[in-house]
């Protein structure tokens, strides 16, 4: 069982309000990732749960019990840092091995299990080396074997694929959720990388300025973003903000077009514009588009398109993906 | 051109660095050289270098006279008692100031150094008057207590610099692994920090095998170091250079001979932190 919840966390560092406020339930075996920009508050919320940090104020509870006071280590919880931080002195076996020794299982079990979360991480023919005679994705892999190994009721992942190269870190994306499914574990999952976040997660913690700007599962952040941050956040290209009269049409204070919710004509209806740039990548294409009183728009075409800077075209949104928004950046439902 | 500038440039410092070296090791040689002199030639204007009557009686005269291997292993555990207690207590001290510092961290750090900045002499007599009280004087049980408390200030902040070096996420996945505080020291940080421990023990070796100040006058003959039995070779009947030269030799042995095996380390020690 690994069921999260936090009422009403808080936590500050001297004068500075790090997280104001945080409520989230957490479903067993689901995985949450939490995402937003840089300081946000993300990590602090995950060394929260892990409790490598203690709260100021509210509750976490795992499984129905209120862990506040309890030591990481009597939580439950496994964790992969971002810096795989390995003992560099132990064996990959003994990185593995660390945690069950330090709970005193007896030898042959400790071996057992070591040996099996090798084979799961594909680690068998390393056990014996040291982390530095690694390669950044196999140190990757230790780290999440030490997690695996002891069962925990959750795994919490701190930005654990940002060192990694791009072909390597979509590769252990793939694993990392396989895993997750496979051991149907709860996981949660930080990162600042919004296309992680979609990929991986069952549902997707948008943090802003220490608080939570919406909860939601991947399509609904996308489809029906709460406020102007989670908007402009998700998605990428990031959505297009149009305020002013183009908005008030809509009767709202801003309105915002994904740039594939664009259609792009030669002429007609629409807003105008001169093309910028136009960026060609075979199953894409992207315009940047000099709109005038609109500022620059970006859309989004799939396929090629046989169109070039300095081209005047005319953007056209699709009514239907219109998200209005009110003075305050809130999301207004119709 | 420039080439032979820059070799020349190399040929000029590298001699001067010998010559440098060899300044400041030359005392040593001149005292290896006195203790084989005889007592006449060590006195001998102008001195000879190295074209004298070689002997070795003074060796054997200071192993006649005091009993060299006596006061060696006093030195031994003196330097060696003093150097372990301090480290046993420098490395919690040093631990929880690295990884869990508070406002006042750098301040009890900067205190402690203070108190090596003042000359022992300032706290002879107190310390004098506690140690006969507590029937501490000429025990190895006073010198060790004292000199392991003089040095530590220095053993704290060297293990502090390299306790710092060490990412604190290993010292947190370790206590997500489930390990307590004392575990987490003995399995993880200790053998992490091997390399600065080493070089913390070493220079503190060194510097307790050497300390005179307050072996000489905390302790007359049992526990008496090499530092006495040096000194008892400058006496009011006066100065033997050839055999205060012997001794000093035997003396000085064996730390010269720990600090060739292990000046690697040492000078890894010593620069430890400061390139990365």
């Amino acid at each position: 069982m690994g069921q999260i919840t936090l009422q009403d966390v808080q936590k500050s560092f001297g004068p500075v309000h790090i997280i104001k406020g945080a409520n989230l339930d957490i479903s067993d075996g689901s995985f949450v990732v939490f995402v937003g920009p840089s300081g946000c508050g993300k990590t602090t919320l995950l060394r929260l749960i892990a409790g490598l940090e203690d709260v100021t104020g509210g509750s976490i509870l795992i499984d129905g019990k209120n862990v506040v006071d309890v030591p990481p280590a009597k939580r439950g919880l496994s964790m992969v840092f971002q810096s795989y931080a390995l003992y560099p002195h132990m064996s990959v076996r003994g990185n593995i091995a660390f945690g069950l020794k330090m709970a005193g299982l007896p030898k042959a079990e400790i071996n057992r299990k070591v040996e099996a979360a090798a084979a799961t991480l594909n680690l068998t023919p390393y056990l014996d080396r040291k982390p530095r005679e690694l390669s950044g994705g196999q140190r990757q892999r230790v780290a999440i074997g030490r997690a695996i190994v002891r069962e925990p009721k959750a795994f919490l992942f701190d930005e654990p694929l940002s060192n990694l190269d791009a072909a390597l870190r979509v590769q252990m994306r793939l694993e990392v959720t396989r895993l997750q499914k496979q051991l149907a574990t709860t996981a949660i999952y930080v990162t600042h990388d919004q296309v992680e976040a979609m990929t991986m997660a069952d549902k997707i913690v948008v943090l802003n300025a220490g608080r939570i700007e919406q909860y939601g599962t991947p399509l609904e952040l996308y489809e029906k973003p709460a406020n102007l941050f989670v908007a402009g956040f998700i998605g990428s290209p990031k959505m297009n903000f149009v305020n002013g009269a183009a908005a008030a049409k809509y009767g709202a204070a801003t309105i915002g077009v994904r740039p594939e919710h664009l259609r792009i004509a030669r002429d007609g209806e629409g807003w105008p514009g001169k093309i910028a740039v136009a960026e060609h990548l075979g199953s894409d294409t992207f315009l940047y588009v000099d709109a005038g009183a609109l500022g620059t728009l970006t859309a989004r075409h799939v396929g090629e398109l046989d169109l070039s800077a300095g081209d005047d075209i005319v953007l056209s949104p699709d009514p239907s993906r219109i998200h209005r928004f009110d003075k305050d950046g809130n999301a207004l439902r119709s | 051109m420039a080439r032979m500038a820059t070799n020349r440039r190399v040929a000029i410092s590298t001699v001067g660095a010998w010559l440098a070296g060899f300044l400041i090791f030359f005392p040593i040689l001149w005292m290896v050289l006195t203790s084989f002199k005889t007592e006449l030639e060590a006195f001998a204007i102008p001195p000879s270098f190295l074209f004298f009557h070689w002997t070795t009686e003074n060796y054997a005269t200071v192993q006649e006279r005091s009993d060299y291997i006596h006061h060696a292993l006093n030195s031994i555990i003196i330097a060696g008692g003093s150097t372990l207690i301090a480290l046993l207590i420098a490395i919690p001290a040093a631990w929880s100031m690295a990884f869990s510092p508070t406002k006042r961290t750098k301040d009890v750090l900067l205190w402690m150094l203070s108190t090596k900045m003042m000359p022992p002499v300032g706290v002879l007599v107190p310390i004098y008057l506690i140690w006969r009280d507590f029937g501490l004087l000429d025990s190895l049980t006073g010198l060790v207590i004292i000199l392991c408390l003089g040095n530590l200030p220095i053993v704290i902040w060297m293990l502090f610099t390299y306790f710092k070096e060490i990412p604190k996420d290993i010292l947190e996945a370790a206590r997500m692994d489930g390990a307590t505080i004392g575990r987490e020291l003995i399995y993880v940080l200790t053998p992490m920090a091997i390399p600065g421990l080493a070089s913390t023990l070493l220079l503190n070796l060194i510097l307790a095998w050497n300390e005179a100040f307050w072996t000489l006058n905390l302790s007359t003959l049992n526990a008496a170091p090499l530092t006495v039995f040096i000194a008892s070779y400058s006496s009011p009947e006066g100065l033997f250079w050839a055999k205060l030269s012997a001794a000093s030799t035997l003396a000085i042995a064996p730390i010269l001979v720990l600090g060739w095996f292990s000046q690697r380390q040492l000078v890894r020690g010593l620069t430890f932190g400061a390139v990365k």
